[in-house]
């Protein structure tokens, strides 16, 4: 069986101050059911083959991308703390400019022929993943007057199970946005929500190449004995 | 313990980091078992189909077994059935998957469950990703299923596919108001 996340750790989809939440939250209340073996399993490597470029977002393409170059890099655990090894993490995100390479996106900034700003990679075996690429940019959004996204990388993981998918955003310290942003504070919990934001680390840094951020990420996972079938 | 990483929402610019080749297809031609397409609209509280809502679905294979590393039963066998699916709907809210009918897994207290498909929804508004489950309305087996019937009856039809002929099944799901999708918490 799997532990109920903490109230207050995920945002609740009615959350106001995100407008998009208005039209698209439940309204009646979610059905409390038992997890049985369709919840406890899941795909791991759901997906194709992986290629090294796939982790390098600064190397698909003939060029180099424009901006400043960072590391991402940190570990994949369940909340017990056990690493979770070959699990596919998948990310995307804005280029420098803050414009992404999708056709609805129409901010008023750059495109980068040589950034496309999507990756991918398997964790090894102590749970670690890590993804060279481009600090993204803000961009302004409709939410509220003047609204800016803080700079930030979204994340997919799929961890053990299907209870334990996980869709996030990485942030970066010291973002001026952070206290405007509506779906950074849609978390309740402050704790919680400071461990979207990813740490500056040293010891990850490159010198002469690249910043290097820490982001470790916690999945739900099994805990107790095993469900007899 | 450690505390959980929070949920955040997809935005609505995520194609090109999550559409996959071939991610309708749950079960690929060869796959053991009664091959079906689900096809469905996305919809908010206003009727308005969702652009930009990816569906992924998680089932088990025509012999009732998962595809899964190491799961609490033995994986499924059959080479040609991923059990996966992640479609991102299109313009008009749509989606279809590719699959075959998922047999009878076990359920709480002994029971086995009538066939069904997990369903995770993402969007933009949504920051967590919203649980539920297809049924199929022609499914004797329903009558009792354990989740299902902890459904309030009047409902339990969000839940259930409708067979629009053979092979082809119907699954609208509705995020708020008139007809609202039965959404879990497991």
């Amino acid at each position: 069986m799997y532990r109920k996340p903490p109230a207050g750790t995920h945002p609740p989809n009615d959350s106001p101050g995100y407008k998009s939440t208005a039209l698209r939250h439940p309204k009646q209340p979610l059905v409390i059911i038992p997890q049985t073996l369709t919840e406890l399993t899941g795909p791991a490597y759901p997906y194709g083959r992986i290629e090294t470029s796939d982790s390098d977002l600064t190397r698909q393409h003939d060029g180099e991308p424009l901006g400043e170059r960072i590391i991402v890099q940190g570990r994949v655990l369940d909340d017990e703390g056990r690493p979770i090894p070959k699990t596919l993490v998948e990310i995307w995100q804005a280029n420098a400019a803050g414009r992404y390479a999708h056709r609805v996106d129409q901010h008023e900034a750059p495109l980068d022929p040589n950034f496309s700003g999507a990756g991918r990679t398997l964790t090894d075996a102590d749970g670690r993943y890590r993804f060279t690429t481009i600090r993204p940019g803000a961009y302004p959004w409709r939410n509220h007057d003047n609204a800016w996204r803080p700079a930030h990388i979204h994340f997919s993981l799929f961890g053990t199970s299907f209870l334990s998918r996980l869709i996030t955003q990485m942030y970066f310290p010291g973002d001026p946005l952070m206290p405007f942003d509506p779906i950074f504070n849609s978390i309740p919990d402050e704790e919680a929500r400071e461990r979207l934001i990813a740490g500056f680390d040293l010891t990850v840094t490159k010198p002469e190449w690249a910043l290097g951020f820490t982001f470790d990420i916690v999945l739900r996972g099994p805990n107790g004995t095993p469900m007899e079938t | 313990m450690r505390g959980l990483t929070p949920f955040q929402t997809l935005g609505p610019f995520f194609d090109f980091g999550l559409v996959i080749p071939d991610g309708e297809v749950v079960a690929q031609a060869g796959a053991a078992g009664r091959h079906v397409t689900i096809e469905g609209v996305v919809r908010d509280s206003a009727g308005s189909p969702l652009p930009d809502a990816l569906i992924e679905l998680w089932q088990a294979d025509a012999s009732g077994r998962y595809r899964t590393p190491a799961g609490p039963q033995n994986t499924s066998t059959d080479r040609e059935f991923d059990g996966f699916g992640r479609v991102a709907t299109d313009a008009g809210g749509q989606f279809l998957f590719k699959t075959v009918m998922p047999a009878r897994v076990p359920g709480p207290d002994a029971t086995l469950q009538a066939p069904h498909i997990a369903v995770g929804v993402l969007a933009r508004g949504i920051l967590t990703r919203l649980v539920t489950r297809i049924y199929f309305e022609d499914e004797p087996a329903n009558r009792e299923d354990t989740i299902l019937s902890l459904v309030p009856a009047e409902r339990r039809g969000t839940l259930l596919a409708r067979r629009v002929d053979s092979d082809r099944y119907r699954f609208d799901i509705v995020l708020q108001g008139a007809g609202e999708t039965v959404f879990f918490d497991v």
